[in-house]
């Protein structure tokens, strides 16, 4: 079966983030108000084939976690979907 | 025969002729290794030079530390052969786990291209044997991600083994602790931001960096 992964990565809590803050300090600039706590990170997507959605998600953490970030300065999300057979995506 | 240093090229790695001369003007005698070969044979001590190894893609160093030579450089390093990472090198050590900490984007946003002033913090490690604690160079540095980070218990360690090599004088770009660089445990891997192979010449404006070459084909011998 093929499922769809999407990695979402963010900076880790307590490493400076200077895109996100520059992005907010432009905002009041602009004249947005009330936003607060803008971090920059950034998504991945592939197709990974495995037996279930368990293997998937199991395979696809270990990829994040060895390459796809580095865990001294990132964390990430993982979703995994299933690809329904004969969507055509 | 004259020490040889192998100066890793990854594609998009773009200071190793900077290294080479640095170390033929020293003495020694530069050897360029290309990334997808793991023969180091005859090789002294390894520089893994500035650039933006396979385009910095993902992160700096991420890819690299791939490399069929990397496989080698660590071998090379168990061994207690030199190592040493000038920049992206120093990137592609800490991805690749031989060194701790990270680098992430400099405090301010801005790349930095200017020469700064580091401090010699100790002489046990293979790039600062031949130098004295407490002198100050003028090293140029040129990076984004240059901003040296780890958790407290690292720094910790690095502070207690007395493995930190190098400190801004005027931190630049936010480096925690202002680490310009560092070394492993045994000492014989370092890497840090600034280049070095940059003030090894009159000309480039400075001739600190040197002293810290002499010291690598020392530590080489």
């Amino acid at each position: 079966m093929q499922f769809s992964v999407l990695v979402d990565i963010r900076l880790r809590g307590g490493i400076s983030d200077p895109a996100g803050a520059t992005i907010e300090r432009a905002l009041p600039v602009l004249g947005y108000e009330g936003i607060d706590g803008v971090t920059v990170g950034k998504t991945i997507r592939f197709t990974i084939e495995a037996a279930d959605v368990e293997a998937a998600r199991e395979a696809a953490a270990e990829l994040t976690e060895s390459f796809l970030t580095n865990p001294v300065i990132e964390d990430a999300e993982l979703t995994v979907e299933q690809i329904s057979p004969g969507s055509g995506t | 025969m004259s020490t040889v240093v192998g100066v890793v090229v990854f594609p998009g790695t773009n200071c190793e002729m900077d290294a080479v001369e640095a170390v033929d003007g020293l003495g020694g005698t530069g050897r360029l290794l290309w990334h997808g070969d793991d023969d180091l044979t005859g090789v002294d001590a390894v520089i893994v030079p500035g650039g933006f190894a396979h385009g910095d893609y993902l992160r700096p160093g991420a890819i690299a530390r791939f490399s069929p030579a990397m496989a080698a450089v660590a071998r090379f390093a168990a061994d207690g052969g030199p190592v040493l990472g000038i920049c992206n090198g120093f990137q592609v050590l800490t991805e690749a786990g031989l060194l701790p900490g990270a680098l992430q984007k400099n405090r301010g946003l801005k790349f930095l291209c200017r020469p700064t002033t580091v401090r010699v913090e100790t002489t046990e490690s293979s790039l600062t044997g031949s130098a004295a604690v407490g002198a100050e160079l003028s090293i140029p540095v040129n990076h984004f991600e240059g901003n040296y980070t780890c958790d407290v218990p690292t720094l910790q360690q690095l502070r207690d083994e007395d493995r930190i090599v190098l400190r801004y004088v005027g931190n630049p770009n936010g480096s925690i602790d202002d680490i310009a660089g560092i070394c492993n445990e045994a000492r014989n891997v370092v890497g840090l931001m600034p280049h070095p192979e940059r003030a090894c010449n009159e000309l480039l404006g400075s001739t600190d960096g040197e002293v810290l070459i002499r010291s690598l084909l020392a530590a080489a011998a």
